[in-house]
């Protein structure tokens, strides 16, 4: 192959890896742009793109009518205590498969993970139930325990896969050393599955953060997370596409700017035991 | 310091039986070495002793206590892997730290014993270093270090040298040899390599296919092989086996003659050949050579012998130094 047509390639390449990204990220790009303009601007058509009156009227009066912080820290409180509430129990259960796997431990695996291809609302109904009944419903502590519950097979998968390419000599090695079943995982698994251990803590704070059916269906005030925030300017009313744009920037911009500071991590997290 | 007795031991992966009715005393400061060829079961007993695999019969005993049912954390062993398998994200202080931490010594104590284990093994200019910044000889050593940091009850190698270069091994056979002396301590160590069983044991035990063949001292296995199996492992270059009407002639189903005692003679002697291949090692010189109605026989001369392929050469074996064996290769 000669330099000048594996240049071409690479520039077609780049061209097109360019236009993926663009198409993806151009939701997000027309959300912000929205959240600044006016309501008439917002709907207008054709639509501006640059040249608008720039506001923040909209973050003003999101702010006022709605309280954010409030929103944020529900937020906050779910996705972490969901993760970290995920990991405390994923962490010995994907330790148990990986290193002392029993005839019908990859059964088990793909059972957890099938109960994520069940659609969320065909068991909508009993866990209502159950929430109403516990007096669970409108609470942190409810949704930390659904949110736990439902990226728990994720959590266990991705750990196992991690913990899968660490040498079980090593394990062994502690076990000789006098080490307990605690001081193991503490002390010589978590440490060299940090990476791995941080991927899953950070997508799943990103999944929990994202995540609307359970939050919208489980929590209307006391414990409302920024879906529920988001959910509010889509209202029967009619419809605010500004404050919406508005709200929806404020909702996703904590998490973009975590996933942008790791995407190192959550990188080399992601190709842990890929490449050694 | 510690004795470790094995009575019936078994061991079966589902219904497949790795270890059949192993009997063993190892008595208080011996230097055992299991050998034997690949999947003979040597590591696996090795990890029963351990711990780190749990007998399916039979029980182990340490220092006098039945230790079957107990985990390897209390069974006051140390290992040394193959892989080393050391805490890569831990320095080699840690490293060697790891087993007096877990048993709980206080930080000063810890510090001085580690220091100790590291000067004598050379690796105090080390300590700070990750086991990925380390040789393979010092990632060798660092385990040892870890290993006889506590002072255990016995020591166990699970070919320990089989991921080293030829000369490092030289260095770190000797090492150990020397290691063992100064701590005089039971060890028990694994290999495939029987120069480093003939070097390095008190007493070899032979393991064939989960079963013991033969237990003694280096010398005794290499002189006085209990079967056919013990006669071509131990002994390098392999002892030759002669069927057919020669070992007829002496009331055995085969004989077997080590190469160095086969005379060598460019012009009479009790079989004539020809030189197949021949290596010349400066010290010796190992002849393989095809003689009709016997087969092709390894034969050691002095590095002053200078024959080629293709030469013609005169075998007498010296007939004090045959070796009998009957149908089953049971030696006579």
């Amino acid at each position: 192959m000669t330099a000048s047509t594996t240049l071409s390639r690479k520039a077609i390449n780049s061209v097109i890896a360019w236009a993926i990204a663009m198409l993806l990220f151009f939701p997000i790009f027309w959300i912000v742009l929205s959240g600044f303009k006016t309501e008439a601007e917002a709907v207008a058509s054709p639509p501006s793109l640059l040249l608008f009156e720039w506001t923040l009227e909209n973050y003003r009066e999101v702010q006022q009518r709605s309280d954010y912080f409030r929103h944020f820290y529900n937020s906050v409180i779910i996705s972490l205590g969901s993760t970290a509430l995920g990991l405390l129990i994923a962490i010995p259960a994907a330790w148990a498969m990986a290193f002392a796997p029993g005839k019908r431990t990859k059964h088990v695996l793909l059972w957890m993970l099938s109960t994520k291809m069940l659609p969320p609302v065909g068991v909508l109904i009993p866990i209502y139930l159950i929430f109403r009944d516990l007096n669970l419903l409108d609470t942190r502590i409810g949704l930390v325990m659904v949110l736990m519950l439902i990226n728990l097979p994720i959590i266990v998968w991705m750990l196992y896969t991690y913990f899968k390419d660490i040498p079980v000599d090593i394990l062994e090695a502690a076990r000789m050393d006098g080490a307990s079943l605690k001081s193991e995982l503490l002390y010589v698994l978590a440490p060299m599955s940090m990476p791995g251990i941080v991927a899953t803590l950070l997508l799943n704070v990103i999944l929990a953060w994202n995540e609307a059916f359970w939050t919208l269906n489980l929590s209307t005030a006391d414990a409302a997370p920024l879906t529920v925030f988001i959910a509010g300017y889509s209202s029967p009313e009619g419809l605010f596409y500004a404050k919406l744009s508005a709200a929806s920037t404020l909702a996703i911009a904590p998490i973009v700017i975590l996933g942008w500071f790791s995407q190192k991590q959550l990188v080399r997290g992601m190709t842990f035991g890929a490449v050694k | 310091m510690g004795s470790v007795v094995l009575t019936n031991v078994c061991k079966n992966f589902q219904k497949t039986a790795v270890i059949t009715d192993i009997n063993l005393e190892i008595d208080n400061g011996e230097f055992v070495v299991f050998v034997g060829p690949s999947g003979c079961g040597k590591s696996t007993l090795l990890r029963l002793i351990a711990g780190l695999e749990d007998v399916t019969s039979g029980s182990i005993a340490i220092n006098g206590r039945d230790v079957t049912g107990t985990p390897p954390a209390q069974r006051g062993l140390a290992m040394v892997f193959q892989s080393y398998a050391l805490y890569p994200h831990m320095s080699v202080r840690n490293n060697i730290a790891f087993p007096l931490k877990m048993s709980g010594m206080d930080n000063a104590a810890i510090e001085q014993k580690v220091r100790a284990a590291a000067d004598s093994l050379n690796l105090t200019d080390y300590l700070d270093r990750r086991p990925g910044q380390l040789s393979g000889g010092q990632r060798q050593r660092v385990a040892i270090g870890r290993a006889i940091v506590r002072q255990p009850t016995a020591f166990l190698f699970d070919e320990p040298l089989s991921n080293l270069d030829a000369a490092l091994r030289v260095a770190m056979r000797l090492e150990i040899s020397q290691l063992h002396r100064r701590l005089a301590a039971t060890t028990i160590y694994v290999t495939h390599d029987q120069v480093e069983a003939m070097t390095l044991a008190d007493k070899i035990v032979v393991l064939n296919a989960g079963r013991i063949e033969q237990i003694g001292a280096p010398l005794t296995l290499y002189n006085r092989p209990a079967n056919r199996f013990v006669a071509g492992f131990i002994g390098s270059p392999t002892m030759n086996i002669i069927n057919g009407d020669y070992a007829a002639k002496h009331h055995a189903a085969a004989v077997g003659i080590r190469a160095e005692h086969l005379r060598l003679s460019a012009t009479e002697g009790a079989w004539s050949g020809t030189v197949d291949v021949a290596e010349h090692l400066g010290s010796d010189t190992y002849l393989y050579v095809n003689i009709d109605g016997v087969g092709r026989l390894t034969a050691r001369g002095d590095g002053a012998v200078n024959m080629a392929p293709g030469d013609t050469v005169h075998l007498t074996p010296e007939a004090d130094k045959l070796h009998r064996f009957d149908p089953h290769g049971v030696a006579l």
